[in-house]
């Protein structure tokens, strides 16, 4: 069958079964509508948290991003897998306790201020408004290259789903949504490795395969790449190539960032007890980890494929690198999507395969009057782009890492489409969650917390719905036209949450000691200095041009990078929230009590506090 | 010294413990000491190199699930369980 048709339908049947589910579980009250009413089995959470947290970048990505970068891709492999330690140990059970419905809840609450609370509220929206923006552009790209709709069209239709189910079931709907969503991503996902690795190395465990031997050698897969990579005149694979300092401090980012952000710790508001929210936690890191062990073999083994095929022989010889015209009919199909480019520099019709830039920026095709590809004498599209000086005439984007790879291993067509709905299924699920987090900040802490404290549970429901309607526009809108902080994800989202949430919840729960003005500075200062270290290196809020030194490893303090940064901005709010708060009163006693009371699951004489 | 204290102190150790485990296998095994230990095989794969992509992340997996498993213990041996 035709591969368009045929995702037609696999993106269609997914899509239905969503809007099923969305019927099936309105929301009837704030507390469905929040927390799912606090009736989520947890492994059920586990599943929906790892659906929640796994994002269309670490679908489509982050294999490629292992790719390219080999050993030093390990940052994000810990770092967005060791967070959720910090959160089953250091959060996730006493908020749980704490039993109310969102995060700046609990700072207003413990710090007794709605200062706090505010503060708490604005890094929620920034944080969680950079991330949607990625997965509804991650939405229109997915539309568009896989299902010739537009990229504008694509994004509406993601927006009407994403809205029918969230403001519907608010997150009660978003629960049972991710847990299809889960097992359509994970399936798309594990299929093609299992694929590829049994026809590399035998082996029908990716996970083992990576360490195994090639098929008829007995050189191993890790040894050969390495090999292949200083022949072409790489670095090899599996070496530390970034400073130790920087790693360092990335992954603590990272870990903390991922351990302080609200659409994840949302998610354990939603089960029954305080031991569910550990186990919890441990079936999300499970299921989040047969992805996250899944894609170091993804990576490597796609990219050891695509090293083969455009080098089958030796380096320098001069017939070692592949023909154009005997190129794979993959290679044809994603030259077409951009995804592939080559130049010939040398004019050998061969494809040289070196470091360095085939040439700047993304490919531009240059087109004739009725807009169809120009193609050169050599039989490959003619680039408006100026070469690059290096030796390489390859351009490859590294989402093809992921989404070529079923063609790349033979896979039949239905494994194709799979492979867009859990795509689709990774951006839906993480955008849903996103937006029950800024809808709920709106909604519960802004108006009800603050504004309009008078108001009903029905108003406040009725509230609920329209901040996400309205959150889903506006997330719509900025896929549309998407703001220079859209790139930053990492940096801005990780940083906020990692140097003013995280620090906040966990002396909250910690420390009895520390008081308003103590966490208020705090989090300020952590921030502050997080975001002018962020500024400095790419620009005042991300105006191109702006910013006070050029972001590269040599200028970089200490060579700490922007998005490693988080880690230090978390350290200064511990500091100065510790210290202002020996300099200042101590908390009033309720407020002690409150820290006594979710330090412990049931002291003698309560009742559980299901809703 | 009242249970209250006593239990949170317990907690706190346990805590500790594995929070210590977590910085060995993937700050130490996988980031300090990757280079050394990458000189030692674990079939085709470094033994640091192995920390950083996979020895980590099922590190990380057991520990939540022995920290949930030790606590249930301790709520219990403290009379705070739930219901």
């Amino acid at each position: 069958m035709d591969l368009q048709i045929l995702t037609y339908i696999i993106v269609g049947l997914t899509f239905a079964i969503y809007i099923g589910i969305a019927i099936w579980s309105r929301a009837r009250s704030t507390g469905d509508f929040y927390v799912a009413g606090k009736g989520v089995n947890p492994i059920a959470n586990g599943m929906a948290t790892a659906a929640d947290w796994m994002s269309a970048a670490s679908f489509i990505s982050m294999a490629g991003l292992i790719a390219f970068k080999g050993y030093d891709a390990s940052v994000y492999l810990m770092g967005w897998t060791g967070g959720y330690v910090l959160l089953a140990m250091l959060l996730a059970p006493y908020l749980r306790k704490y039993g109310k419905f969102t995060v700046p809840e609990f700072i207003g609450d413990r710090y007794y201020s709605k200062t706090a609370r505010i503060v708490a509220v604005i890094c929620l929206i920034v944080a969680s408004l950079t991330y949607v923006i990625g997965q509804m552009k991650g939405i229109g790209v997915a539309f568009s290259r896989f299902l010739d709709t537009p990229y504008d069209v694509g994004l509406y239709i993601g927006m009407g789903i994403v809205f029918f189910y969230a403001v519907l079931g608010g997150m009660k709907g978003i629960t049972y949504t991710q847990i299809a969503q889960y097992v359509v991503l994970i399936f798309a996902y594990t299929v093609p490795a299992i694929f590829i690795s049994l026809h590399l190395t035998g082996d029908a465990l990716p996970q083992t395969g990576l360490g195994g031997t090639l098929t008829g050698t007995d050189s191993f897969l890790l040894d050969k790449l390495d090999k292949i990579l200083v022949d072409l005149g790489f670095n090899p694979y599996t070496a530390q190539k970034g400073g130790t300092l920087n790693i360092f401090l990335l992954t603590l980012s990272l870990m903390i960032g991922t351990a302080g952000l609200p659409h994840v710790i949302t998610r354990f508001f939603t089960v029954p007890r305080v031991k569910d929210a550990r186990s919890s936690a441990g079936w999300a890191l499970v299921f989040i980890a047969i992805l996250y062990t899944t894609a170091p073999a993804v990576g490597a083994m796609a990219f050891y494929n695509l090293a083969k095929t455009v080098q089958p022989g030796p380096v320098n010889a001069p017939d070692g690198a592949l023909l154009y015209e005997q190129r794979p009919q993959w290679f044809k199909n994603w030259e077409t999507t951009g995804l592939l480019a080559w130049r010939d520099k040398n004019g050998d019709g061969r494809i040289q395969y070196a470091p360095g830039k085939a040439f700047a920026g993304k490919p531009k095709v240059k087109t004739d009057a009725s807009g169809k590809p120009v193609i050169g004498d050599n039989g490959a599209p003619v680039y408006l782009n100026p070469p690059a000086e290096s030796k390489n005439e390859l351009y490859v984007d590294r989402d093809i890492m992921v989404l070529a790879n079923p063609e790349i291993a033979n896979l039949p067509n239905w494994v194709i489409a799979l492979v867009v709905a859990g795509g689709l299924a990774a951006a839906l699920s993480t955008a849903a969650g996103l937006l029950l987090a800024i809808a709920a900040a709106i909604s519960h802490d802004m108006l009800k917390g603050i504004f309009a404290p008078g108001i009903s549970e029905k108003t406040e429901l009725l509230a609920s719905r329209f901040a996400m309607g309205g959150a889903v526009l506006l997330a719509g809108y900025f896929g549309l036209n998407p703001p220079g902080f859209a790139a930053q994800v990492v940096a801005l989202a990780f940083g906020l949450a990692a140097s003013s949430l995280f620090p906040a919840i966990m002396m909250g729960i910690f420390n009895k000691r520390i008081n308003r003005t103590g966490a208020i500075l705090g989090m300020l200062s952590g921030l502050t200095i997080t975001l002018i270290y962020i500024f400095w290196y790419k620009g005042w809020f991300f105006l191109p041009g702006t910013n006070m030194a050029p972001n590269s490893p040599d200028h970089w303090f200490l060579g700490i990078s922007p998005e490693a940064f988080g880690a230090v901005g978390a350290a200064v709010n511990f500091a100065v929230a510790w210290f202002v708060s020996r300099a200042t009163a101590e908390p009033p006693e309720h407020i002690q009590h409150l820290v006594e009371h979710i330090r412990v699951p049931q002291a003698a004489g309560e009742t559980g506090n299901k809703l | 010294m009242n249970s209250a204290s006593e239990y949170w102190k317990a907690n706190l150790r346990l805590v500790i413990f594995c929070l210590v485990i977590w910085f060995v296998v993937s700050y130490v095994c996988g980031i300090l000491l990757v280079e050394p230990l990458n000189s030692i095989r674990l079939g085709g794969y470094k033994l640091g190199f192995w920390f950083a992509q996979q020895g980590s992340i099922y590190t990380f997996v057991v520990l939540i699930f022995f920290y949930a498993w030790r606590m249930n213990r301790l709520d219990r041996k403290f009379n705070v369980h739930e219901d």
